[in-house]
């Protein structure tokens, strides 16, 4: 795939490339600093794998200190900076380019503090989203956002692009679950934002740093919400022989007064992907699976499943499984998510991030199976059905030029439909390079405008992370 | 004499600002005006508001989401969400008693000034279920951020900027939340007798269950009677009886109530609003929000300088104390013991000489000051929205 334009790098960075590497020698301790072509690649890309580029050179601090020399002396020197978590970004929001330092925050993955009565937490940045959970598991609590890649991805990024999960139906999704934030602005400045306490004075500058997409600053550190464990969770199958019945639903349940704290829907490729992965004991006869969750103490998960239960019967499920054992619930929650995983097993693919408002739901899954087929393509649909976040995945096959730039095509038709039908181009993996061309679909120049004037308050050059989430044309400096 | 501009359009209200700006003429930006007290007193000669910008544009019970445009009376929006067995999910406290103000407060004015409830703790604040916006920019632009599906990182989060900038980024013309279903019933497990210390551990150990405590407050002894903690569950009415059992094993020995249904809705409505502490009108409010862990110390230390009363809304993420309006209202005691404490303190209501000498939201860093300062003119470079409401010169 070529479709998405890099700028081009400019030649007296490139130029400088030495004396660069040796600034940053001088403040870093030695095995910071990696220029070495080998070493470099490790870099060149994220999740997002069909676009590389390598970077100029990469360093990874230890400090908020390092972090702050690190950044001063590249603003002083006009070059442009990569911030990098663990580089599972879907949409090529870490992705570098050549004229670019990538600033990784892979070293700074400690546990600083657990607060258990206050439910509060602080992390070096780096630190895995997992890892929060398991430092207070055994005490009964855990970190609420819990994106697919959570074993892998880091707060840090989970902060740059407001990452969700399966269970931000009921627990909101990154920007509702941090409380503070350690940020390096570009001149090296290091500035608290929010901390345990809410209701920081002025503009919610913390709300405005989440999503921001590594274009503000580099976050260090971050102050999260821990939230006490449900007695028990338990997940239902809910196999349907249509989408539309088990869309109506999905609007019952929500209708009757029950938020599950997760609603995940599956379409029968992706059903069939999942199972063949995880042996999870999805139902391979329906057309649409329901993943709802459910917690509580096991009267109330009895209860509130006979109600769920009673209106998935009104909609005409067709199978109905409960998770009957600890092993059961993990094979479930393993089958969707490693639905990406799963997919890439059997075809290179691409996934969509777009969100409807979900009485959309029939109308814009028919569209999706008439575009990727138009294409000549085939879709697995997986996504979040209670807050229609969906993931169609592209399935396509990447040594073959034409097929992916098709793929690329129909996903860009994907997210155009989504817009048209009231929602956005991305839900929670954010817009990075992918989606940055498509921006002026949900936006006119004059909300663009407003958002690159908030911007240019943090960066008025563009250094940070410059060729992402804004269209490369028409940028505004102040 | 005050010119009042009631737009009846975004477009006209684009135009109303874009004269503004180029005259250097600042607009006092205001709903219904029902919180007119709160922050800094604006210098300005004409009112923009909203009030004629009024009607729900969306609401989808089944996606959980209600647009309105920003003049709309926050009771029009709550009647028509309760017919369909749903709410906002922060609670938005009322001002009006605290302010002694009149007339209806509007939803535009919800999100402007971040309202949030006992409820805060576990369903946020407006800006947590505020998901898009329309507003004008101090250039007289019409711009949109957010939208109205609940999940959307697309672009930067303006929204957010929005949620609490009491007017002085921009003239709200429409606003879009995520909404919840009303809870089936609730209860209240009141303890009687705690002292202080003992209130805050009972309530972070309720908080900190799995019992998804929505409220918990706590009203230290006074002339009223003996101290109460008061611990809320809102859920199906099965769940509210075993887990209000559940919970009373952390009140220890202290002595127990329950309040059900009526009875417990009445008291938490008491507690949004700090009604507990409203009269005497004469004293100042200040409205302080700490990690729960330091609360307790904190008001204990204020106590040994100043005459106050205090409310702890912990669910709420905060402790309101009345204290004397003299001088400076107690804003050096209680900047210092909150800065100590890591926490911020906002003067609610104090006589207009108090609040235009002293900073009614805490004073920050010289360097957060400056990006704040910066927003401010990325959104009005005339700098003519509301001036001086929030801080000197922004």
């Amino acid at each position: 795939m070529s479709t998405i334009a890099f700028p081009t790098p400019d030649p007296g960075i490139l130029a400088r490339r030495d004396g660069i590497v040796a600034g940053l020698r001088a403040i870093l301790p030695r095995d910071a600093v990696i220029d070495s072509e080998d070493e470099r690649r490790a870099f060149e890309t994220d999740a997002l794998t069909a676009y590389r580029r390598m970077p100029l050179a990469v360093v990874l601090p230890s400090t908020t200190a390092e972090v702050s020399a690190v950044l001063a002396f590249l603003n002083r020197e006009g070059v442009r900076i990569v911030p990098r978590g663990a580089g599972t970004s879907l949409a090529g929001g870490a992705i570098p380019q050549e004229d670019a330092v990538v600033v990784g925050l892979s070293k700074m993955n400690r546990i600083l503090d657990v607060n258990l009565s206050d439910r509060t937490m602080r992390v070096e940045a780096g630190v895995t989203n997992l890892a929060i959970t398991a430092a207070v598991a055994h005490e009964g609590f855990f970190y609420a956002p819990d994106p697919s890649s959570q074993l892998a991805c880091t707060i840090a990024g989970n902060i740059a692009m407001n990452s969700g999960g399966a269970h931000c139906l009921k627990y909101g999704v990154t920007t509702n679950n941090i409380l503070g934030v350690t940020l390096v602005l570009l001149d090296g400045t290091v500035v608290e934002i929010g901390g345990d306490a809410l209701d920081a004075p002025g503009y919610d500058l913390l709300g405005l740093i989440c999503g921001s997409e590594g274009q503000l600053g580099i976050v260090t550190e971050a102050t999260v919400r821990i939230l006490r464990q449900a007695e028990g969770a338990r997940p239902v199958l809910f196999g349907f022989s249509t989408s539309e019945e088990a869309g109506a639903a999905v609007a019952a349940i929500i209708g009757a007064g029950i938020v599950p704290v997760a609603m995940e829907f599956m379409d029968k490729p992706a059903i069939e992907i999942c199972e063949a992965f995880a042996k999870a004991g999805y139902p391979l006869d329906v057309e649409a699976l329901l993943i709802i969750e459910v917690e509580g103490s096991d009267a109330e998960m009895d209860a509130a499943l006979a109600r769920i239960v009673e209106i998935a019967r009104r909609h005409g499920v067709k199978t109905v499984k409960e998770s009957k054992s600890a092993m059961e619930t993990a094979a479930i929650w393993k089958g969707r998510k490693s639905a990406f995983g799963a997919t890439g097993r059997i075809a290179d693919y691409i996934c969509m991030d777009g969100t409807i408002p979900t009485g959309q739901l029939p109308l814009v899954l028919r569209r999706i199976d008439e575009i990727v087929k138009g294409h000549g393509l085939r879709v697995a649909n997986v996504f979040h059905a209670g807050d229609g976040n969906l993931h169609p995945l592209i399935l396509y096959n990447c040594n073959d030029p034409n097929e992916a730039a098709r793929a690329e095509e129909a996903g860009n038709d994907i997210l155009k439909l989504c817009v048209e039908v009231g929602g956005c181009l991305t839900g929670e993996h954010g817009v990075g390079i992918e989606k940055r061309d498509l921006m002026r679909h949900q936006f006119n120049e004059d909300d663009l405008a407003q958002q690159m004037r908030v911007r240019a308050v943090f960066d008025p050059a563009w250094l940070m992370n410059p060729a992402k989430v804004f269209p490369l044309d028409g940028r505004v400096a102040a | 004499m005050t010119i009042l501009h009631q737009p009846g359009t975004e477009a006209e209200a684009a135009t109303i600002v874009a004269d503004a700006a180029a005259a250097r003429r600042p607009l006092l930006v205001q709903g219904n005006g029902t919180k007119a007290a709160l922050g800094r007193p604006v210098q300005a000669e004409a009112i923009l508001s909203a009030r004629r910008l009024d009607g729900i544009t969306l609401y989808e019970p089944s996606e959980m989401v209600i647009a309105a445009r920003a003049g709309t009376p926050l009771a029009a929006i709550e009647a028509a969400l309760a017919a369909h067995g749903q709410m906002l999910p922060f609670e938005p406290m009322d001002y009006r008693p605290l302010l002694g103000s009149q007339g209806e407060p509007t939803i535009g004015a919800v999100a402007a000034c971040n309202l949030s409830g006992p409820r805060r703790i576990m369903a946020g604040a407006a800006r947590d279920s505020l998901i898009g916006v329309r507003f004008v920019n101090g250039r007289g632009e019409a711009v949109k951020s957010g939208g109205r599906v609940m999940k959307n990182v697309t672009g930067l989060d303006l929204v957010k900027l929005m949620a609490g900038s009491f007017g002085t980024l921009g003239f709200l013309t429409e606003v879009t939340f995520k909404v919840l279903p009303r809870p089936e019933t609730e209860a209240t497990l009141v303890l009687l007798g705690l002292a202080e210390r003992e209130a805050v551990a009972a309530m972070s150990a309720a908080l900190g269950s799995p019992f998804e405590v929505s409220g918990a407050a706590h009203l230290p002894e006074g002339p009223e009677g003996p101290a109460r903690t008061f611990i809320r569950i809102e859920n199906f009415a099965a769940s509210v009886d075993y887990r209000i059992g559940e919970l009373r094993t952390i009140a220890g020995a202290a002595r127990t109530e329950t309040l059900e249904r009526e009875a417990s809705a009445g008291l938490w409505s008491s507690i949004r609003d700090a009604r507990p502490l409203a009269a005497p009108t004469e004293r100042a409010i200040w409205r302080i929000a700490v990690a729960p862990s330091r609360a307790a110390d904190l008001v204990a230390g204020l106590r040994r300088r100043l005459a106050l009363e205090a409310l702890y809304d912990l669910g709420g993420s905060l402790v309101w104390l009345a204290v004397p309006p003299e001088d400076d209202a107690g804003a050096a005691a209680i900047r210092a013991a909150v800065r100590s404490a890591r926490g911020h303190a906002m003067l609610v209501r104090a006589p207009e000489p108090v609040r235009a000498a002293i900073d009614v939201f805490d004073p920050q860093s010289p360097a957060v000051q400056a990006i704040q300062a910066r927003i401010k003119a990325a959104h009005d470079p005339a700098g003519i929205l509301s001036p001086g409401r929030m801080y000197a010169g922004m």
